[in-house]
């Protein structure tokens, strides 16, 4: 068996209009945030996450809806725009939970409700911005993991009798997007191993802040005491249900680590441009240019691996499993070497935490873990392209 | 303007009007009515049609099994030659050449750079002097692929020497026919000769030949190294792995017994490089469909030189044992390079020209950060200094 992909209708790699336009309202809407400073201020503040920029990102521009069918209220975009959207955030590395609500946990609720409509209501209140959700598992869990065990059913209470919920006990470490959200979705093993939909303000949630790599997308751990919870889908259909949010979720990240290793490179040329030492620009230095035109060089091959990844995804191809493998694996060295590289080149000022360099740098290694590292989606990819380990 | 519908139905009227048996005939009649490159201007071959149209030529005529100008042969033609006459030529110039061209009839070589001009092409030292209606060329040019077989050669002489060196260079198109013309095989360290030194002593090449006016070589030049870039990076989509990546994969699934954790983490890194590096090249060809070509052509050789070298590199060492033999190294002409057909020594040996032939890599790194991201240039020695003066 070998990998063939290609040939006739190849999907399209490059950015349709309505792209464009999506990436120009986002870019538009994040260019008018003003300096640094408040970014920095608030990846110290108790809020972590800007809800109120979230807010337009998800309602004005429509992000929250786009992979919503219009049936349900939402934009009945795809993932070729749902990545666009993200390589827009992600090359402004703003904190708000774009890639947990409106890609992981959508991708995620769309699957377990297949074509059930009966809780449509969910749906049309995630597009309008009116629920903000997340998926309770590690951020670095990959797709293929095993079905979570951390969460458990637990015993019915007293009186529970009739009322149609579950209760679950357990905890779940490094959650991501969490913080801001007012729904969960919970993967839990038990009678019925499935996801569920549980309510945070229940008092029997409790979501610890952790102390972050990356603050601009600040994790929680979760722990749940016996929370009511509502079954949203059951056994396979749970796990392919999961199996989906995980893949949407490595799909677009892919395309943030895409935005920032750009912006990262977008940084450093014009700062070598006016930086002078030597009493010429640093830019002017071959040991530099060569730096930056290998790196060029790889960003434009990153664009490629995730616009194919975002693509395949969009129209449900056979190759999507190895095209999102593939793309998560390369973006994530790339946005990581693009962030080391601005902080090097950009020298001493690039060691500062006035200098957003280290933003871009946590943001970078941070989401080379989430969703699985490079090293795991090459394991996955041996296994998918027949390429055996010893 | 033809649509695609009336265009391939033209190809199918002039198949049923042609005779496929003789060969350069059939060639000819082609270019002439214009199916030979139909973005080219009518009268030289083409209908003045957008590039994009030319696949669905292309594919009329191989559905149809018809003799093509093998294309592998003229590359430098096609990829060099044919571009810059069409910029720079005048008329005679273009009636004469373009039709030989592209049938084949005659092979084009291209005799630019010089055992002192490598990188700094602008710095090469082959004289012409004008004399008469002639102009006299004396010098030595290096790295001449297909030059034995040329009938024609592209050639950037120095026709003045006391000026700065871009200044002073004239393009002539000189006839490897002609007396003092010597062509000798180039061996390489892979044994084989691809290429050619030429050695002209005193070659007369009339004023004719000349494309674009006297001094104005390096912008002709120019057009034609910048061809070759587009040619290089518009290749068409290939299967996943495709090419060198291919040979390793196979040896990988065929032998268990060869494989280790180290070779297995490389042989995946590696993997995911090229096929990243097929979906690069499928963005810039759609790219290119779409009429909006991007830079991104300039990375694309930079790219595959450096996958050959790795994974060819990987491939001798998987190959255990059998990477310490070596196929042969008897000395022999070859008519095009193909890394195929060989011994994944060859592979790793040829490929180390990868980044060095056609413009290093730390030539084309110089372009991508000056031309693509606008980085300024090193401070210039040789900028108005007469080339003459130049040290060297």
């Amino acid at each position: 068996m070998s990998a063939r992909a290609g040939g006739e209708g190849f999907p399209d790699l490059l950015y349709s209009d309505a792209e464009r336009s999506l990436a120009d309202a986002l870019g538009s809407l994040l260019a008018d945030r003003g300096g640094w400073d408040k970014l920095l201020a608030r990846t110290e503040s108790a809020d972590t996450y800007d809800t109120e920029l979230w807010r337009s990102v998800a309602v004005d521009v429509g992000c929250a809806g786009l992979l919503i069918p219009e049936a349900s209220g939402g934009a009945g975009a795809s993932y070729r725009e749902a990545a666009t959207a993200a390589e827009a955030l992600g090359a402004a590395v703003v904190p708000v939970p774009f890639l947990g609500s409106a890609v992981v946990s959508t991708a995620c609720l769309l699957a377990a409700l297949g074509s059930s409509r009966e809780p449509v209501h969910l749906l049309g209140k995630l597009a309008d911005g009116g629920y903000t959700m997340a998926l309770a598992v590690p951020f670095e869990t990959a797709p293929g993991a095993p079905f979570p065990v951390s969460v458990r059913v637990a015993a019915a209470h007293p009186g529970d009798k009739g009322v149609g919920w579950y209760r679950l006990r357990g905890s779940v470490r490094g959650v991501a997007d969490a913080l801001p959200a007012g729904m969960l979705l919970v993967p839990a093993d038990g009678v019925p191993q499935g996801l569920y939909q549980i309510d945070v303000a229940s008092p029997r949630v409790t979501r610890t802040p952790v102390a972050s790599l990356d603050m601009t997308r600040q994790l929680c751990d979760i722990s749940f005491d016996d929370v009511p919870a509502t079954l949203m889908a059951s056994g396979a259909e749970a796990a392919k249900a999961l199996e989906a949010g995980l893949t949407a979720g490595a799909c677009v990240i892919a395309a943030e680590q895409l935005g920032v290793a750009q912006r990262c490179l977008d940084m450093t040329v014009s700062y070598v441009k006016e930086r002078k030492q030597f009493a010429r620009p640093v830019g002017s230095f071959q040991a530099l240019k060569h730096r930056l035109a290998d790196l060029w060089v790889a960003v434009a091959q990153a664009r490629a691996a995730s616009r194919y990844a975002a693509a395949c995804l969009a129209s449900g191809s056979g190759d999507a499993p190895v095209a999102v493998a593939l793309a998560k694996a390369y973006c994530s060295d790339v946005a990581v070497h693009a962030a080391q590289e601005c902080v090097q080149l950009h020298g001493g000022i690039g060691f500062t935490w006035e200098h957003p360099a280290h933003l871009y740098l946590k943001r970078a290694k941070a989401d080379s873990l989430a969703f699985g590292t490079a090293d795991a989606h090459r394991s996955s990819l041996a296994r998918r392209v027949n390429l055996p380990a010893p | 303007m033809l649509n695609e519908a009336e265009l391939r139905e033209r190809v199918r009227a002039f198949l049923r009007d042609s005779d496929p048996t003789r060969r350069q005939d059939f060639l000819n009649a082609r270019f002439d009515a214009g199916l030979a490159w139909v973005h080219y201007p009518e009268g030289l071959g083409g209908l003045g049609l957008p590039r994009s149209l030319q696949a669905a030529v292309d594919a009329e005529f191989a559905a149809a099994q018809a003799p093509d100008n093998e294309p592998e042969r003229i590359v430098i033609g096609l990829g060099m030659a044919a571009p810059t006459i069409l910029v720079h030529g005048n008329y005679q110039q273009k009636q004469r050449w373009m039709r030989k061209l592209w049938t084949g009839q005659e092979v084009w070589c291209q005799l630019f750079s010089e055992p002192g001009a490598g990188s700094d092409l602008a710095a090469l030292g082959t004289r012409a002097t004008r004399d008469g209606d002639d102009w006299v060329v004396s010098g030595q040019k290096v790295w001449t692929s297909s030059a034995h077989q040329a009938q024609w050669g592209l050639l950037l002489a120095r026709t003045d020497p006391d000026v700065p060196k871009h200044a002073g260079l004239t393009y002539l198109v000189c006839d490897m026919t002609a007396p003092g013309v010597e062509v000798r095989p180039l061996r390489q360290f892979t044994g084989e000769a691809e290429f050619n030194e030429v050695f002209l002593s005193e070659v007369r090449i009339p004023d004719t030949d000349r494309l674009s006016a006297v001094g104005d070589g390096w912008s002709v030049a120019m057009t034609t190294l910048m061809s070759e870039r587009v040619s290089i990076g518009s290749a068409r989509a290939v299967p996943r792995e495709s090419g060198m990546i291919g040979a390793v994969v196979k040896t990988w699934r065929d032998h268990p017994e060869l494989r280790t954790h180290g070779l297995h983490d490389r042989l995946l890194r590696l993997w995911v490089e090229a096929e990243v590096a097929r979906l690069a090249a499928e963005r810039l060809r759609q790219q290119l469909a779409a009429g909006k070509p991007g830079p991104e052509g300039s990375a694309a050789k930079l790219v595959f030189a450096r996958l050959n070298q790795e994974i060819s590199g990987l491939e001798v060492e998987l190959n255990a044992a059998d990477g310490l033999r070596y196929d042969d190294w008897s000395m022999r002409r070859t008519e095009r390079a193909s890394f195929f057909g060989r011994g994944p020594g060859f592979r790793y040996l040829r490929a180390r020209g990868n980044s060095i032939e056609g413009g290093t890599s730390e030539i084309l790194r110089n372009i991508i950060a000056e031309r693509v991201l606008g980085l300024p240039s090193e401070p210039r020695a040789d900028k108005d200094v007469a080339w003459k003066d130049l040290p060297r």
